[in-house]
């Protein structure tokens, strides 16, 4: 037996590879969104993993650092080093700003770490790590900033010393790391007008101005403008040692509250993503309606154009099963032109997207596995037509 | 007369219900033996379609008796339960269009029967190769349906037709779009198909020109059939 449906959609090639480029493209566009949920998932994984914390240290009652905002003395680290089973402790910030280069206005991620403890960027693709205590960035490549290259970050001109790859934000911002200093500096320290106003104001209250106390007016001046806040302190555990333990004891002794890495990520993946994730599968059950209309249609008038044919097919002794196959088989046909066009497309398009897209291989045969059925349900409506042709209808009148 | 090929007794056919019902058939009788061309004559809307379809089971009789090959058919009712088998087996149908399927070449559009009957492909196409060369359609046997003309159209759907070597062919007017000549030539093809297969052939129709060429012609004039010798004259 000769495939019908193969023949017909030979017969019919243009037509199909019109509506399997459409098809494609609603797919490709279907497996995008997932794969850029599932980029999120691994952003956010990769951002945690990277950091090199075991138990993030952050304000009481919030979220933080990545969720909420948090603030911490920047000597809190201390007494959390004091803590059985802390192998480390050290003190991030992060910042969440705009970083002027050249004509266009990058956002960015600015992440305040102290060199050679947890937060330091764990590797680089290019250049060197920040070597000085001042003045010196590593960037994420997505920043597009080169190697050499300035940067201004708020008052001060910074360079570019190295290049990681994948270290973004929970909401795909590239991060710029530089040293905890500095970064405090950029998120806490006020601007010049608003220093003079207040030393004014300082200066001229005569009980913190008194002429019997030499040097008052300048320790107040310098405890006002240094900045003591960080967003968090990230905790290495010692081996041996429960990262819950630990936890428990910070959040206990410490007044602070504290997430173990499971605990981060269930803020990550399932608070702050989760929201996208609900809106990516609306948009997948919507992309699947309208797949499965465009099938269903396409395949319906097709059907309708062979009326005459089908009913010399059941004239000269075609079953039913046959009809109702071929007719099915052009749909998945349609559906399988449809799917490699959209892996494709996808595959391809995907380095374009400002955001990671992860396309996962399960994803694939998941999106393949929707197709068929959509295709299958969609063909249901052309079959049930083709099965009612009256086979009288092709000896007329 | 041996095992006649096709044998209807009284057979009937009413459409709709009631007051608004048509008999269009009132009680036909024929005989055709194997290898018999007869022709079946008559005004447009007298029936001939209708008892076309009922020979070719497409149709429900509404009474009568019909019997193909000796094996009985419809007798008050169906009496096989297979119809489309049944049609694939025993009758090839030529219509007054080719009705060829388009996507289909010359050649699948023949083997597509035999085929359906359980052959293997290589034994089909062969088949098909075989009849399309006795029809002078050989050389056109890669070709689509669109790209023949009307008469190596009609060629190709008489192969099909055939091709199963069935026992009974049903043609409604088979020669109406084609002139003079070609019409003629369908029913020489016709004639000897007849005669070397022992096919019984039953062609509708009202065409002039090919009415002198039957040997036996069934007049159909409400509902009812009355036969007639023809001329018989040579294609
Ligand atoms: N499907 C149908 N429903 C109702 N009446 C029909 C139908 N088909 C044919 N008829 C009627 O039956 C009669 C015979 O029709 P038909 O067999 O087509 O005649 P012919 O082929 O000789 O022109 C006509 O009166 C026609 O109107
Ligand atoms: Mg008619």
């Amino acid at each position: 037996m000769i495939s019908l449906a193969g023949r017909d959609i030979l017969h019919h090639w243009a037509k199909y590879v019109f509506t399997g480029v459409g098809l494609g493209l609603l797919i490709g566009v279907t497996l995008s969104m997932a794969g850029i949920y599932r980029g999120m998932v691994d952003d956010a994984q990769v951002l945690l993993r990277s950091s090199g914390a075991d138990i993030w240290a952050v304000q009481q009652e919030t979220l933080g650092p990545y969720a909420e905002p948090s603030n911490l003395r920047d000597d809190a680290y201390r007494a959390i080093l004091g803590i059985p089973g802390v192998a480390e402790a050290s003190n991030v910030t992060y910042l969440t700003m705009q970083i002027r280069q050249g004509e266009r206005d990058v956002r960015v991620m600015a992440v305040g770490f102290e060199p050679g403890r947890p937060g330091e960027p764990p590797f680089l693709v290019a250049g060197r790590r920040i070597a000085r205590s001042h003045y010196e960035v590593v960037a994420d490549v997505r920043t597009g900033f080169r190697l050499g290259e300035r940067v201004r970050i708020r008052r001060h001109e910074y360079e570019v010393v190295g290049l990681t790859r994948r270290m973004v934000s929970s909401s795909g911002d590239p991060m710029v790391f530089l040293p905890l200093k500095d970064a405090q500096e950029a998120q806490f320290l006020k601007d010049n007008d608003a220093i003079v106003n207040e030393r004014a104001r300082t200066a001229s209250n005569p009980a913190l101005n008194r002429p019997g106390v030499p040097g008052l007016l300048d320790a107040i001046l310098a405890s006002q403008t240094a900045s003591r806040s960080v967003n968090a302190v990230l905790v290495r555990v010692a081996s041996g040692h429960e990262a819950e333990q630990v936890a428990e004891n910070i959040r206990r002794w410490k007044h602070l509250e504290a997430y173990t890495r499971a605990q981060m990520e269930e803020i990550l993946v399932a608070k702050l993503i989760e929201t996208s994730a609900r809106q990516i599968a609306t948009f997948l059950v919507i992309l699947a309606i309208v797949s499965a209309a465009i099938v269903s249609f396409i395949i319906y008038t097709m059907t309708l154009g062979k009326l005459r044919e089908l009913a010399v097919l059941k004239l000269i002794g075609t079953p039913n099963r046959t009809i109702a196959a071929m007719i099915l088989q052009q749909s998945l046909g349609l559906g399988l032109i449809g799917f490699v066009i959209g892996k494709t497309v996808a595959t391809l398009w995907a380095p374009y997207f400002p955001k990671y897209v992860l396309l996962l291989p399960g994803d694939a045969v998941r999106g393949l596995a929707a197709t068929i059925v959509v295709c299958a349900i969609a063909s249901l409506l052309a079959i049930r037509v083709a099965l009612k042709v009256d086979p009288a209808t092709a000896i007329g009148g | 007369m041996d095992v006649p090929a096709i044998e209807v007794r009284g057979l009937s056919k009413r459409y709709g219900e009631g007051e608004a019902g048509v008999d269009a058939l009132k009680g036909v009788d024929m005989r055709i033996a194997p290898g018999e061309v007869v022709g079946l004559i008559g005004p447009s809307g007298s029936g001939k379609s209708t008892l076309l379809k009922c020979l070719g089971a497409v149709i429900e009789p509404t009474g009568g008796y019909m019997a193909l090959g000796g094996r009985t058919v419809f007798d008050g009712g169906w009496k096989i339960r297979d119809l489309r088998s049944l049609r694939r087996d025993n009758i090839g149908f030529v219509f007054q269009a080719p009705y060829l399927i388009p996507f289909l070449d010359v050649t699948d559009n023949v083997a597509l029967l035999p085929m359906l009957a359980g052959k293997s492909n290589r034994e089909a196409r062969r088949q098909a190769a075989e009849l399309l060369e006795a029809l002078d359609v050989g050389h056109r046997a890669k070709a689509a349906p669109s790209e023949l003309s009307g008469g190596e159209q009609q060629r190709v759907a008489i192969a099909r037709a055939l091709v199963n070597r069935p026992p009974v062919v049903l043609a409604d007017e088979p020669t109406a779009p084609l002139d003079s000549e070609r019409a003629l030539n369908v029913m020489r093809i016709l004639n000897r198909m007849a005669e070397q297969y022992r096919t019984a052939i039953i062609v509708v129709t009202h065409d002039e020109k090919i009415i002198p060429t039957f040997r036996r012609l069934y007049r159909i004039r409400d509902g009812r059939t009355f036969e007639e010798a023809g001329e018989g004259r040579a294609t």
